[in-house]
């Protein structure tokens, strides 16, 4: 599956994209946040997002699934292709494109209602289930994917704001899996976990390669270098840098990027 | 010689200005003498230490006296010899007396009585001694006050702690005035629904289903407020609240999810204005416009018993008073769910009404509630309206189009017009009132609670 032997991953042009940014540019009213990025987001990998603060990363990953839509003051110019498709383009239903590109958030986020109806949520407003039986048939195959099913189980019925936070946020995840999505894109989902559970969400992210294409934003560079196969650098709204993780960790070809990495700034 | 009250007050306050200037000079002086590091306070707090020694003895103990002056007054005034003459009569005596009084302050020319004549000079007299007797004695603790204050100054005195006590007692006294009142009104009630009690069993008086209360009679079987309770349900807490939940609700999800910033700028300050208009408008909107409509329609589509006063002309009308209250607690619930959760529904494709419906309310439903039950406190003690408009008929009904009476349209019935204050006719609106008080206390504890509990949900 991994295509890591490769050479070297150029920012655009892989003939594995899931996903493909062309000359993408964010505004927030008069303010420019992203400056003409281009990326392509491959299918079978994890790609990480990193930067110092305020370099426009959410912003970028909000592009991805129109995010951007829910805020009046936003406007995105260039084009974002969803397996070919403009994902922009008047005939793109945003609420099937959500469905295909999935995003967890950097506070866990469920919904105050049971553990089975956070997961159940979207397979309902999405008409993926016809009875009882296939819907639980999802939300535990959800949940297991999820990591989370052996813990909860037994107590599908409590709320799921009674969850630890580690827990939370997988549920969130098993929440975005179950409308089985395309995509998943993560922002800084473990920025407010302790160590233990953000391993264990390193270790699903693991998991779910390949199944799903991964884009996780975080501003932890081991983070970043443990789950993740390609890594694009931000900074000040560009792309500096993009390419296999062991290459930007290694041997960055941008001084920005060395010396973002290496704790000079950030 | 007289000196008049606001004299007196002007001159208490001026010598406390003085006193001030003395206290800060002296504050001064030390802090040539001794150096500015000596001194603990600003000169300034040394002054209004002494200025508040000079000027709040004088001021309490005038406040005493004007309430307790004007009894000694008339004691003086029964011990002359011109008091041997009054009527033994308890209420023509003090008739008199209460004329020659205020023929002796001038507010009258001449009596009506001519006994009063002969008590003027003896009124005056008294009142101008007991007067100079306690501007002597105000001026006099004044000086004592400013002397004992002046004297305690020293370079180390710590005037600014004292002075800062003396402001924080201040304002706990003001803050105490509002809960001290409404102790009052509540002993007040308590104690002459205590009588009615005494008069009418309360069991009589909270179950029976017969309400026609009249003056000298204390038939237990007249004082059934159920009607009364079951009036106020209606109009109070179903009519009005069909009307004001789901429109508020309604406008409280349009102002925060749909509307643009412009229409909310204009339209929110235009609910809260709403919320201001007084409710005697209210009151003529219902009785003029809407019960007349509302009877004809319901003449037209043959409900028996209709009236021109009825449970749903006031209910409707109540209910629309009540909508910016519902709509601006359910707007502040609704704004208090967090972003993250309706990004989050958002990002699961769900559309906007779907987020609402699924998420946005079902989160901010505690809140809602909260703010529903204080409606409903506020809408069953609501009386303009209920009493121009639902009539004082005590039926049992259901049917809307009737003519029902509440609680407070009762208790404004009972107290309106020349009554005594001891019948059992009049004593029942205190009961009445008192019952009021306890259920909308109640929803109001119960309101409260839920909506905090609900705050510390996404805190
Ligand atoms: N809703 C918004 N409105 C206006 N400016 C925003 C908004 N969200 C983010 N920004 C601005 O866009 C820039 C990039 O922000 P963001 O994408 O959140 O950065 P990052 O996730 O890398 O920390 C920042 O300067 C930020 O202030
Ligand atoms: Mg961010």
């Amino acid at each position: 599956m991994s295509t890591d032997t490769s050479d070297a991953v150029s920012a655009t042009g892989s003939p594995n994209a899931k996903m493909t940014a062309r000359d993408v540019s964010v505004f927030y009213g008069d303010k420019q946040a992203i400056n003409s990025v281009s990326i392509d987001v491959d299918r079978d990998n994890v790609t990480a997002f990193i930067g110092p603060s305020g370099c426009g990363k959410s912003t970028f990953l909000r592009t991805l699934n129109r995010m951007n839509d829910t805020i009046p003051s936003a406007r995105v110019e260039g084009e974002i292709k969803l397996d070919g498709e403009d994902i922009y383009a008047s005939a793109m239903d945003v609420v099937q494109l959500r469905a295909r590109v999935g995003m967890v958030f950097q506070k866990p986020n469920p919904f105050p209602k049971s553990i089975y109806d956070n997961v159940a949520y979207g397979p309902k407003i999405h008409g993926l289930a016809d009875n009882k039986g296939e819907m639980d048939t999802i939300v535990e195959r959800s949940l297991k994917r999820a990591g989370l099913w052996e813990e909860v189980k037994d107590r599908l019925t409590d709320s799921g704001t009674a969850l630890s936070g580690g827990q939370q946020q997988r549920l969130c995840i098993a929440r975005a899996i179950a409308v089985d999505p395309e995509v998943i894109l993560m922002d800084e989902p473990c920025s407010a976990l302790d160590p233990i559970a953000t391993a264990k969400i390193e270790e699903l992210i693991h998991e779910l390669r390949g199944r799903y294409a991964i884009v996780i934003v975080t501003h932890n560079m081991q983070q970043a270098a443990r789950v993740s196969q390609r890594t694009a650098f931000f900074h000040l709204g560009t792309l500096v840098e993009y390419g296999l993780t062991t290459d930007i960790f290694t041997n960055p070809r941008e001084t920005r990027t060395k010396d973002y990495i290496t704790g000079r700034y950030g | 010689m007289t000196i008049s009250g606001p004299a007196l007050l002007f001159l208490v306050l001026g010598l406390g200005l003085v006193g001030w200037l003395t206290g800060r000079a002296r504050a001064r002086a030390f802090a040539t003498s001794q150096g500015r590091q000596a001194l603990h306070s600003l000169p300034s707090y040394h002054g209004w230490y002494v200025a508040l020694w000079a000027i709040v003895p004088p001021l309490v103990f005038l406040a005493v006296w004007t309430a307790l002056s004007p009894g000694l007054v008339t004691e003086a005034v029964l011990s002359t010899p011109a008091a041997q003459g009054l009527p033994a009569d308890g209420f023509s005596r003090s008739a008199i007396l209460g004329e020659a009084r205020s023929i002796a302050l001038g507010q009258l020319d001449a009596g009506f009585n001519p006994q009063a004549q002969a008590f003027v000079a003896p009124y005056r007299e008294a009142m101008a001694h007991y007067s100079m007797l306690g501007a002597v004695a105000a001026l006099l603790l004044l000086f004592a006050g400013w002397a004992f204050g002046y004297t305690r100054l020293k370079a180390n005195f710590r005037a600014r702690t004292r002075v800062e006590r003396v402001v924080m007692a201040l304002l706990l006294i003001a803050s105490l005035i509002a809960i001290l009142t409404t102790i009052g009104i509540v002993l007040s009630l308590v104690f002459e629904s205590a009588r009615f009690f005494g008069m009418v069993s309360p069991i009589a008086f909270l179950t029976g289903t017969n309400w026609n209360p009249s003056s000298g009679n204390v038939d237990p079987d007249l004082f059934g407020a159920i009607p009364l309770f079951w009036g106020t349900i209606l109009i109070g807490a179903i009519i009005a609240m069909l009307v004001a939940i789901p429109l508020g609700l309604m406008s409280a999800i349009y102002l925060t999810q749909y509307a643009h910033s412009n229409v909310r700028a204009w339209m929110k300050p235009i609910l809260e204005i709403l919320a201001g208009v007084p409710t005697v408008v209210y009151g003529y909107f219902a009785a003029l416009t809407v019960a007349p409509a509302l009877r004809d329609f319901a003449v037209m589509i043959g409900i028996p018993q209709a009236s021109s006063e009825s449970a749903m002309a006031a209910g409707i009308v109540m209910g629309v008073m009540i909508i910016p209250f519902v709509s601006s607690m359910a707007d502040d619930s609704i704004n208090a769910v967090p972003q993250s959760m309706r990004d989050g529904s958002l990002a699961m494709g769900s559309t906007k009404s779907e987020t609402i419906k699924q998420v946005i309310l079902p989160a901010a439903l505690p809140g809602v509630v909260g703010g529903v039950l204080l409606a409903v406190s506020r809408a069953i003690g609501e009386t303009m309206i209920v009493v121009m408009a639902a009539g004082l008929s005590a039926n049992m009904t259901a049917n809307p189009f009737a003519s029902v009476t509440t609680v407070t349209a009762q208790i404004v019935k009972l107290l309106t017009g020349d009554q005594e204050f001891d019948s059992a006719k009049t004593l029942a609106a205190f009961a009445l009132g008192l019952v009021l008080f306890i259920v909308t206390l109640l929803l109001n504890i119960v309101a409260l609670r839920v909506v905090k509990k609900y705050r510390e949900a996404y805190e």
